[in-house]
């Protein structure tokens, strides 16, 4: 690893004017993929700015039909979250299938979504349950969140705040993990929504997306059989070692149909 | 250098450090407590768990500086008063150990199981294992002291 300068943010205006005075500065938030790609030499900021100190990102609330999570709140606290567990089963269940236990403890959701790694499970969560990303300057909706690989609608200097998810009528999420990394090869939300329903898929693409046509389906009739049938294309998806593009799209229409079914 | 100071298994400890530091290296290089391990240095392998404010973590992908005021446990802060921690016992006992060079993370990993799942069932602990690699493959032991520690 690259030597780096580090600061300590004792708040969100804190950490961004910080980060601005910066040449190549990062925000650090569980630091589960930052430090792994630092110590590779993939990355080497100028600085680091440690977000764990701001108490204001931390914790969850349930009010008024969603449920918001601060950036900095870890993956082993929504998983755990009584609040979480009653209002969104789905999403307590996907944050424990997320890396293992020591990961758990101190990855979080704002860090997660910020890197959009193509086959981390929350971006699943956020285009599946329609949620919607606030940060230091504004809101930003699910659709509009994830650009590509590793890439979102996040400018220099803007800062995840909170997550919050508007609570579904039923919900479901199922995985293909990846047998050593536990990666998702393939995640499928599924949930039934205030506005219909929705299919959010990750680990298939560069970044998470959904399926209009298997939303269409389910919005006649939520039940597996609608979505078993519906073939997604493979242009475009992720081809490694592991799977091709072919077998991910095949997996897509398995993971939704199971969610549906889990949902059911 | 940053200055960061902690409690690391009892006794609260300070040193300067470069902010690269990561908390094992300050843990076995400067406090020379080299039970905890580094394996695979990418957090995969969990030979590097220690329990920072009570919960397990991998210590190779933490920097010291984020440590800072933080109450840390290793292996080395587990048996009190000449006496193993159950945790260690149950595996003594189960013989959950080939060559040893996971061990202390496992049973840091043990023990942050227990504490979540008092009464872990095979399947959970196995789940719950996920992030501990023994390259022995001696899980079935391993497994086996967990469930059985007298905790």
């Amino acid at each position: 690893m690259y030597p780096f300068e580090y600061h300590k943010a004792g708040s969100v205006d804190d950490a961004v004017s910080k980060l601005s005075g910066a040449d190549d500065g990062k925000f650090l938030a569980g630091g589960m993929t930052l430090l792994p790609t630092m110590k590779q030499r993939l990355a080497a900021p100028s600085d680091l700015v440690d977000l764990a100190g701001i108490d204001g990102l931390k914790g969850i609330t349930v009010d008024g039909g969603s449920v918001t999570i601060g950036a900095m709140t870890t993956h082993w606290e929504v998983h755990s979250s009584v609040d979480v567990q009653k209002a969104i089963p789905a999403l307590a269940e996907l944050a424990g299938l997320i890396g293992d236990p020591m990961v758990r403890h101190r990855g979080t959701i704002g860090g997660s979504l910020a890197n959009s790694d193509p086959s981390a499970d929350y971006p699943a969560a956020v285009m599946g349950l329609g949620a919607t990303i606030k940060t230091n300057k504004r809101e930003i909706a699910a659709d509009d969140y994830f650009r590509g690989l590793f890439e979102t609608a996040l400018e220099d200097g803007e800062l995840i705040t909170a997550v919050s998810f508007p609570i579904p009528k039923r919900a479901a999420y199922q995985k293909f993990p990846q047998p050593a990394s536990r990666y998702a090869m393939v995640g499928v939300m599924v949930a039934e929504t205030a506005s219909g329903a929705r299919v959010g898929v990750t680990g298939a693409g560069p970044c998470a997306f959904r399926v209009p046509e298997m939303e269409k389906a389910l919005d006649a009739k939520f039940a597996p059989d609608s979505v078993a049938d519906i073939k997604v294309s493979a242009d475009g998806l992720n081809a490694d070692i592991h799977a091709s593009a072919e077998y991910r799209a095949h997996l897509v229409a398995v993971m939704a149909k199971r969610a549906v079914a889990a949902a059911a | 250098m940053p200055k960061v100071s902690m409690t690391v298994n009892g006794k609260a400890v300070s040193a300067d450090v470069e902010p690269r530091t990561l908390l094992v290296e300050y843990i076995r290089e400067h406090l020379r407590l080299t039970g905890t391990h580094v394996g695979c240095d990418t957090t995969q392998c969990g030979a590097c768990t220690v329990h920072v404010n009570g919960k397990a973590m991998k210590s190779c992908t933490m920097l010291a500086v984020s440590a800072e005021g933080a109450d840390v446990v290793t292996i080395e802060g587990l048996a009190k008063d000449g006496k193993l921690h159950p945790m260690q016992a149950s595996f003594k006992e189960n013989h959950g150990l080939q060559c040893g060079f996971c061990t202390p993370g496992m049973v840091m990993a043990g023990i942050d199981i227990r504490r979540r799942h008092p009464k872990a069932d095979e399947q959970t602990v196995r789940h719950e294992l996920e992030g501990n690699l023994c390259r022995c493959t001696g899980y079935h032991n391993i497994v086996k002291a967990i469930m059985a520690a007298d905790m």
